[in-house]
This record gives structure tokens, sequence and C-alpha cells, in this order.
């Protein structure tokens, strides 16, 4: 269970939320802005809140009143930003390879095999960053967070550059695989069908506060119901 | 015509102190780039502090701290068995202390236009401040690495003030291609300075060439 309290003020954008992610798969819903990327920031170690606590599966891992932060590194988190940011000198295989340092070769190598299989990625293995598609580059990407196995996996908005089909499937292969790893995930999305299709608890985020939390169908209604009407209107125009 | 003992003795005090400044430079400039504390703003502008000192200036401060009228002279002399003041390992110091800015500067500059985004993924994955300089930051950046090589070099090469004040003139272990074309216009011999006016040219356009087509052949960006 990933439990936290933050306070952060970026300029002059204030976050202030206080909540428990119970289930395995929680989607952050909000628009642009709505401060959803500086939360996973916060959770992974990268950014230290004003005032805050986090704590995962009862291990503290912020605590400013303690003065303490584990570091990024030091977690078990994992970061999949929207900007795959692979290593640009290192090929694909390396780079999933790089979170692996504590292990001996053939259990990286092993290992490498198995993440860039899970993503659809074992032709690329060999591949360096700048000859991948931004769909391939993000699936290698995930394949590198995912490698050194961690206990809390974080989203940003991961499957922007694939449609819609090999979205669907990657994510269906990913919930699979956190479910049987026992890791907890955080996806962070403004694409509502992203939250429907997650089919999580979803909390909703508007200018650095939680607005609500619950099931999609609940805390979405609204999304819902604009993305039926606009089918609708679609269907009577053709 | 050409002094090749000071030839030699040039190329050997610009090797060690490139050698020593890239050793200072990249850590420093690591900690420069991805530091927080405070007091990075004034660490960074004692870096830069030999570029605006006149080279005199400085070599006059450092013949006077290296030589055996301050203690810390003392101490160093009594650990070598001479002075460090007109010696050749005192010109390598003042040396590096004088290049310092020219090996500092390009690999900031480097480092610094690295992805933030790369830098974040590597420490999410684990890699300490070490391993990120090696892995990460080094390899990226190997052209401003170059750059600063390649300039603490010539620097170093063509030093004058700091020599003259903490070396002197002596054959052999201070005497370097600046001192010897300072002396031959000094006696009237143009033709001698001539020669070894471009030899130094020479030993510039070279290392210059270095910098271009060695960023050429690894790939170029800044990498």
């Amino acid at each position: 269970m990933l439990e936290f309290r933050i306070k952060a003020q970026r300029g002059h954008f204030r976050l202030e939320v206080d909540s428990r992610f119970r289930s395995g798969w929680t989607v952050i819903f909000g628009p642009s802005g709505a401060g959803k990327s500086t939360i996973l920031r916060i959770l992974a170690g990268l950014d230290i809140p004003d005032d805050g606590r986090i704590v995962l599966d009862e291990e503290v891992l912020t605590d400013t009143a303690a003065n303490h932060n584990v570091r990024p590194g030091r977690r078990r988190t994992a970061l999949v930003a929207q900007h795959p940011a692979l290593f640009p000198h290192l090929n694909a295989a390396s780079n999933v390879a790089y979170g692996l340092a504590s292990l001996d070769s053939e259990a990286q190598a092993q290992r490498v095999r198995q993440m860039l299989e899970l993503v659809g990625a074992q032709d690329l293995a060999t591949r360096l960053p700048h000859d991948l598609s931004g769909g391939e580059a993000q699936r290698v990407a995930l394949a590198r967070s995912l490698a050194p196995l961690p206990r809390l996996l974080l989203l940003d908005e991961p499957f922007s550059a694939l449609d819609g089909a090999a979205s669907d499937s990657l994510l269906s292969r990913l919930q699979q695989w956190t479910s049987d790893h026992k890791v907890q995930a955080v996806l962070v999305t403004h694409d509502a069908t992203d939250a429907f299709a997650a089919g999580a608890e979803v909390a909703l985020l508007r200018e650095g506060l939680l607005f609500a939390q619950g099931p999609a169908v609940e805390v979405l209604g609204h999304e819902r119901k604009r993305m039926i009407d606009r089918l609708d209107g679609f269907e009577k125009r053709n | 015509m050409i002094d090749w003992q000071a030839f030699a003795l040039t190329i050997k005090l610009a090797t060690a102190t490139t050698a020593i400044l890239l050793v200072i430079a990249v850590p420093l400039s690591a900690l420069l780039v991805l530091g927080k504390s405070r007091w990075l703003a004034p660490l960074e502008a004692l870096t830069i502090l030999p570029l605006v000192l006149p080279p005199t200036v400085l070599g006059f401060f450092l013949l006077v701290l290296l030589g055996l009228r301050t203690s810390v002279g003392r101490a160093i002399a009594a650990v070598l068995g001479h002075p460090l003041a007109f010696s050749f390992e005192g010109l390598v110091v003042g040396s590096v202390i004088y290049s310092l800015p020219f090996a500092v500067q390009p690999v900031v500059a480097g480092f610094s236009s690295i992805e933030p985004a790369l830098i974040d993924a590597a420490r999410v994955l684990g890699a300490g401040p070490v391993r990120l300089v090696w892995s990460l930051l080094v390899p990226l950046a190997r052209r401003s690495l170059l750059a600063a090589a390649v300039l603490g070099f010539l620097h170093t090469v063509g030093e004058f003030g700091v020599v003259l004040m903490l070396g002197g003139d002596i054959p052999g272990a201070t005497r370097t291609l600046s001192i010897v074309l300072y002396n031959q216009v000094e006696s009237f011999n143009y033709e001698a300075a001539s020669h070894t006016a471009v030899l130094l040219l020479a030993l510039s356009i070279v290392a210059l060439a270095a910098i271009y087509l060695g960023g050429r052949w690894r790939g170029g960006r800044n990498a």
C-alpha cells in the first residue's frame, strides 16, 4: 500500500495531496498542468516536497519532518516517463541492463531477454536509441524500468507514442506482470480511455488538488458520458 | 636552431598538466553541474579566478607559497627534499592551477548540455554519483573532454608568465619553449626565434585540428 501526504510549491503552482493507494493499479487522471508528473517525481525521490511523508508497504521513503529521503535508486521504484530518455550511447539491451549492476552477466542477459520479450521488443536488442521509433523507444524504456523488479512502478503516460491496439495489448501484459510479481503501479494520464482500459482505481487531480478517488466509472462518469456523446455524434453524422 | 631539450620539457609539462587537469576537471565539473550546495557558486568562481588573474601575479603568489618563505613551502620541501619553486614539479602545480578554467569550463558546458531526463533515469535505476559520471556523463560529453584536454595542453605549452615567475630559466628543468623564444628575441636572434615560434604555432594547429576532427570521427554532437 502506498500512502502519501505531499505539499509542494513550484513557482505559482501549488500541489497539495493526501491519499492512500490500496489497489494494485491506480490511475491519476487530470488535465495537463494538474501536477500529475510532479507527484510521480516526488514519489520516485527525484524531487523532495516542501512538506510531506511517503510510505510504501510500511517503509518510510520520505519524511520531511525527520529530514529523511531515501535516494531514488534505493527505493526499488521505477519511473517510466512519456519521453523514453534512453541512454543514446547504449543499445537497447545495454539500456535494459543498466539497472542490473548487482547481477552477474548471465543473469543480466537472461533478465534483459525476458523484459524485452515482455514488451514485444526482443528484435530491438542490438539497436541504438536513434534507430528506434517513438513507440519502440517507449517499449525499451518500459523494459529498462521493469528489469530491476521494482515494488512500485510509476508510469507517466508511457504509451503515448503507441497506437490504441498496441497500447491496450501492452497495458494488458503489463497488468498481468505486475500482478504476478506483486508490483504496485501508478499510471498518470490525461486520456480517459487509458483510465478505463486500466480498469483501476482512479484519483482525479485538478490544479494540484485531489478532487475525487474511486472506481473509474464513478470518478470519471462525466468523462465517460462525454466520450459516449462524441461517439454518438460521430455515428449520426456517418 | 631549435632547443629540442626545451621542446621535450614543454611536451612533458603539458602532458603531465593535461592528465592531472582531466583527473581534477571531471569530478569537479560533475559536482558543479549535479551538486546542490550553496558553496558551489563560490567554488565555480574560484576555478575561474586564474582566468582573470595576471599570470605574473599568479606566478608570484605561487613562488611565495611554494618557496621556503612559508610553512606550506617548507613542509613540501621537507617531503620532496627540495622546494617546489624552481623545479619541474612546481611548474606542473602552477600549470594545473593556471590552466584549470580552460579544462573545467568545457567539461561543465558538456555535462550541462546532457538532458536532465537521462540523469534522472540513471538515478532511478540506481546509479550513484561515481557510476553516473563514468557511465553517462563522460561518454556523452566526450567531445567536451577532448576540447578540455586540448585547451589545457595548448594553454600549458604557451604559458610564459607563471613559468618565468615560478620556474625561472633552468635548462632541462624549467626552461620551456616560451622561455626559449623570449631569450632568443631578447638576444636579437630572430631567425632562431622564428623557428621556435613556428614550432609553437604548429603544435597549436595540430591540437586544434584534433578537437574538430576528433569530434567528427566520434560521431559529432556533444558527445
